[in-house]
């Protein structure tokens, strides 16, 4: 862990007027304000350490107040800061001739050439859908849309990654079916096709599911926007809902584990409305294309706070926000409700003021809210003011890059090697083997998922060459001849059974589902869904599943534009299986090369490329048949897997 | 020929509309939901979606949109209207066609495609078809089941006005044919004049083999079809132009 062993400079006055500020701007807090400890309920109620509350006293030289303090809560959070996870992520291969954006944006982005590009992202929803199945989806998808239209892309794609307890209860058939109506009724409603998708059913699963969703757009390639404050002076633009008490705290919710009773966190949960988004979506297209915005983001976790600190972050700037002039749902909203909230559906840009005219005229068309919130300064300071008092300014920098870095303590689990070992002594081959092959094909994990992807519009778009159920989707753009492929990746049983392997396999397939429809990958967006961070052996399986993503990417030649960490997935105190979901796109030069996955005609030829060995560990048929889940992973050898891919494609 | 197609706000297929009716040959322009005339459209289509988010009932708000009392004025002067899936529950609303779409059956959202048997060639949207005839259409929708009073279905029936119905492969009306427990299987209607034609699968979907089936173009090219020889149609809708209101 990193302590910024800066000590205070001065022991000042908590901000809570403009006066409170200048007698600190000028050290003379210092002679009236002791400094005393940390305020009772910092680990109940902000989820802070007296470290970290420590670092924060250092970083302002005085006392947070309550607000400020919820800032940090959040800002620090796990969530938004990354503390946790930032310095393995920084291992993945993130350039390549091809990216246009990498990570560090709302959505990657890569060049597929003659003008054009793909936005890229995948993204969790855990904590929210096991508390409220439906909207928990619901606005999950609808968070990874704003990630995509915000680049100033057209979304074009959805898939969703799926993990669940098994069928046979009937909880975990009710929060299934709450998901897929959640992500149907988002979806179809906004006119995105749900063009693919993955299904896992295991029992880690149960008090714990994993809604991922990724989402791919088509933009120009020269006309990427960026989330930027930019240009003191530019004003800072609400657009969208106007703002509740729903979602408050949700990231730090989602930045701690669950525990029996926490139903009543159901007020937590955000509510979607993609009527609204729909709308959005639109009107914000129209003012990226028509060039009348500096910079956009999604108020998304942590809403109006983490938007706009990071949209100032990101260009050096400070900002000055009036909390009287955000629209609001509710009266009697406090400032900290005000800024933490998470409702949906609301968007923050940065204007020029010669341009405010023409982005008033653009929302009224979509009968959307708009409202001028503040504007941008050069101070690199992050003030807030409510009923005409300053309540908060803190520096940009202090919220954002001076957040704690943590290298948490790793320890490989002591049943690794048990797990790993696999007697084949145990296994008795099987008499019946039709029956085996019967019941592996009715298990949930392996069967047909039709029942899930006949209720999402898969087809809205005339896009959607390849539609659900192949090892890929395929969608063409703008009803031209180029199409991209894209697929998600994972299995929780091989990251348990040896994470860095399992890591770099999630890879491997998603680039060999690619590869199978004749598409050539291009890049990878991720979703690393994790135990608590603070427990070591969950540690040393994320950092080795994220150090054989990176791996596989570097020697696939894939880089990493975007991602999403998802730790605390556990419920009291029983983590899931480490699970990080690998999501891949790739191009068709031309859609007329897109190979489908089913036998075509009785006398074909079925040829198998590759090798086949005695490999049994870790595979469904241990799982269903045995109910065993341990042996080594089959091989993966990376030199043999991309001469495979480039030959399937070359006879393709 | 100029096709014009409303853009209601939470509208999700009038793009795929509009390039629908330009590879299938006609000039297609979008139309906002709040102009109050039909810039010279010599036909109107209400495209898929969900308008106003399908809140309180399904069209009940689009309705009241200015440009359809346009549409009304259009569809009274014999020019043609097509409603598809959301459009279709619009001009139910608006009172354009009779009956109403209820929730489907199963409770649930369903995209698939499904075989429609043709049941009348003089309506808008099938002048090239043949009765009888079976098309495979994409359907995506999850209040898709038509319903109306019996002696309202008697009536339609009896004045040809049900245009298409689900049915099996080979035609036949079995109950594992209907997706959603439409009345008497019915995917779609016109008024009587034939003129304004609503039915819940996507044509729009159906004219690429590249997205699984062309099986729409016919419907979609019935728009610019001169009315057949007078044995395909009832005296009724003999005149029915095609011109402006």
């Amino acid at each position: 862990m990193t302590l910024g062993p800066k000590p205070p400079r001065r022991r000042l006055f908590p901000v809570r007027d403009r006066f409170t500020h200048w007698l600190n701007t000028i050290g003379f807090g210092g002679f009236v304000a002791k400094r005393r400890g940390p305020p009772a309920g910092l680990k109940e109620r902000y989820r802070l350490t007296e470290d970290e509350y420590r670092l924060i006293v250092n970083a302002l030289g005085r006392r947070p107040n309550d607000l400020e303090l919820n800032i940090f809560s959040v800002m620090w959070s796990e969530h938004c800061s990354y503390k946790s996870s930032k310095v393995h992520l920084k291992n993945f291969p993130t350039t390549g001739e091809r990216v246009l954006q990498g990570p560090g944006e709302n959505a990657g982005v890569v060049d597929i050439g003659d003008g054009m590009a793909v936005a890229l992202k995948i993204e969790s929803h855990n904590h929210p859908s096991y508390i409220e199945p439906y909207q928990g989806a619901a606005t999950g998808v609808g968070g990874i849309v704003r990630d995509i239209f915000t680049m100033g892309a057209r979304p074009v794609a959805l898939l969703d990654s799926l993990r669940v307890g098994p069928l046979d209860d009937p909880a975990n058939r009710r929060l299934l079916d709450g998901v897929v109506r959640g992500v149907a009724g988002y979806g179809n409603c906004i006119g995105v096709p749900t063009v693919g998708g993955e299904l896992v059913i295991h029992e880690l699963y149960a008090n714990n599911p994993l809604v991922n969703v990724l989402c791919a757009g088509v933009l120009r390639a020269g006309r990427v926007m960026r989330a930027l404050a930019a240009g003191p002076g530019n004003l800072v633009v609400y657009i969208g809902s106007k703002t509740g008490r729903d979602g408050i705290h949700g990231a730090t919710m989602a930045s701690a584990q669950f525990e029996s009773g926490d139903e009543d966190k159901r007020p937590n949960v955000q509510v979607g409305d993609p009527f609204m988004e729909k709308k959005l979506l639109e009107a914000c297209l129209e003012l990226i294309d028509r060039q009348l915005l500096v910079g956009l983001q999604d108020m998304g976790a942590a809403g109006l706070t983490s938007s706009s600190v990071e949209m100032a972050a990101r260009a050096g700037t400070g900002l000055r926000l009036d909390l009287d002039r955000v629209p609001l749902r509710e009266t009697g909203m406090q400032p900290h409700e005000i800024c933490l909230s998470e409702s949906q559906e609301r968007m923050l840009a940065v204007v020029a003021p010669a341009h405010l005219a023409d982005v008033e005229a653009v929302c009224r068309r979509w009968e959307i809210d708009l409202a001028v919130i503040g504007e941008v300064t050069a101070t690199g300071q992050w003030e807030l003011s409510a009923r005409g008092r300053l309540v908060a300014a803190l520096p940009v920098r202090a919220l954002t890059e001076e957040a704690p870095r943590y290298e948490r303590p790793m320890r490989a689990p002591v049943y690794l090697p048990a797990l790993q070992s696999l007697p084949l002594e145990m296994i008795p081959v099987p008499g019946d083997l039709t029956k085996v092959l019967l019941t592996m094909m009715e298990h949930p994990s392996l069967a047909s998922t039709a029942w899930i992807w006949r209720q999402y519009d898969h087809m809205v778009g005339t896009a959607t060459v390849l539609p659900p159920g192949g090892d890929a989707a395929v969608v063409r753009l703008e009803h031209g001849g180029k199409a991209i492929a894209l697929s998600v990746d994972g299995n929780p049983r091989y990251c348990l059974l040896n994470p860095y392997l399992g890591g770099a396999m999630a890879v491997a397939e998603g680039a060999r589902n690619l590869t199978c429809v004749g598409a050539t990958p291009l890049a990878v967006t991720d979703c690393l869904n994790f135990g608590s961070p603070e427990q070591p052996e969950t540690m040393w399986q994320f950092a080795a599943c994220v150090d054989g993503i990176g791996e596989a990417c570097r020697r696939l030649g894939l880089p990493v534009v975007s991602g999403n960490v998802s730790f605390y997935n556990e419920t009291n105190g029983q983590p899931i299986y480490p699970s990080p979901v690998v999501g891949t796109v790739g191009l068709l030069e031309s859609v007329d090369r897109l190979v489908t996955p089913w036998f075509k005609s009785p006398g074909d030829l079925v040829l198998l490329l590759g090798q086949n060995r005695d490999e049994l560990g870790g595979t469904e048929y241990l799982r269903i048949i045995h109910h065993q889940e341990r042996g080594l992973l089959p091989e993966l050898d990376f030199d043999r897997e991309l001469a495979v891919q480039q030959a399937c494609r070359a006879l393709i | 020929m100029r096709v014009g197609v409303i853009v209601f706000p939470g509208s999700n297929c009038d793009q795929d509309c509009l390039w629908a009716l330009r590879e299938c040959g006609f000039e297609a322009v979008p139309l906002w939901h709040q102009q109050a005339a039909l810039d010279g459209c010599d036909a109107v289509v209400l495209p898929g979606g969900f308008s106003y988010g399908d809140y309180l009932r399904c069209g009940a708000i689009a309705r009241f949109s200015p440009v359809m009392a346009a549409v009304k004025r259009h569809a009274d002067g014999g020019g043609a209207v097509v409603g598809i899936c959301n459009g279709f529950q619009i001009l139910t609303e608006a009172g354009l066609l009779p009956g109403t779409l209820l929730r489907n059956e199963g409770l649930r959202f369903l995209c698939r495609p499904v075989t429609v048997r043709v049941e009348q060639a003089h309506s808008a949207l099938t002048r090239r078809c043949r009765p009888g005839d079976r098309l495979s259409l994409p359907i995506a929708h999850a209040e898709g089941r038509y319903w109306a009073p019996p002696e309202v279905l008697d009536r339609l029936e009896a004045q040809g006005q049900v245009v298409f119905r689900y049915c099996a492969s080979d035609g036949a009306l079995s109950p594992d044919a209907n997706p959603n427990g439409s009345s008497r299987h019915i995917a779609g209607v016109s008024n009587r004049l034939g003129n304004v034609v609503g039915l819940m699968p996507h044509p729009e979907r159906a004219i690429d083999r590249r997205l699984g089936g062309e099986d729409g173009r016919c419907l979609i090219e019935s728009l610019l079809a001169t009315p057949l020889a007078d044995d395909a149609r009832p005296k009724t809708a003999a005149a029915a132009p095609l011109s402006r209101a």
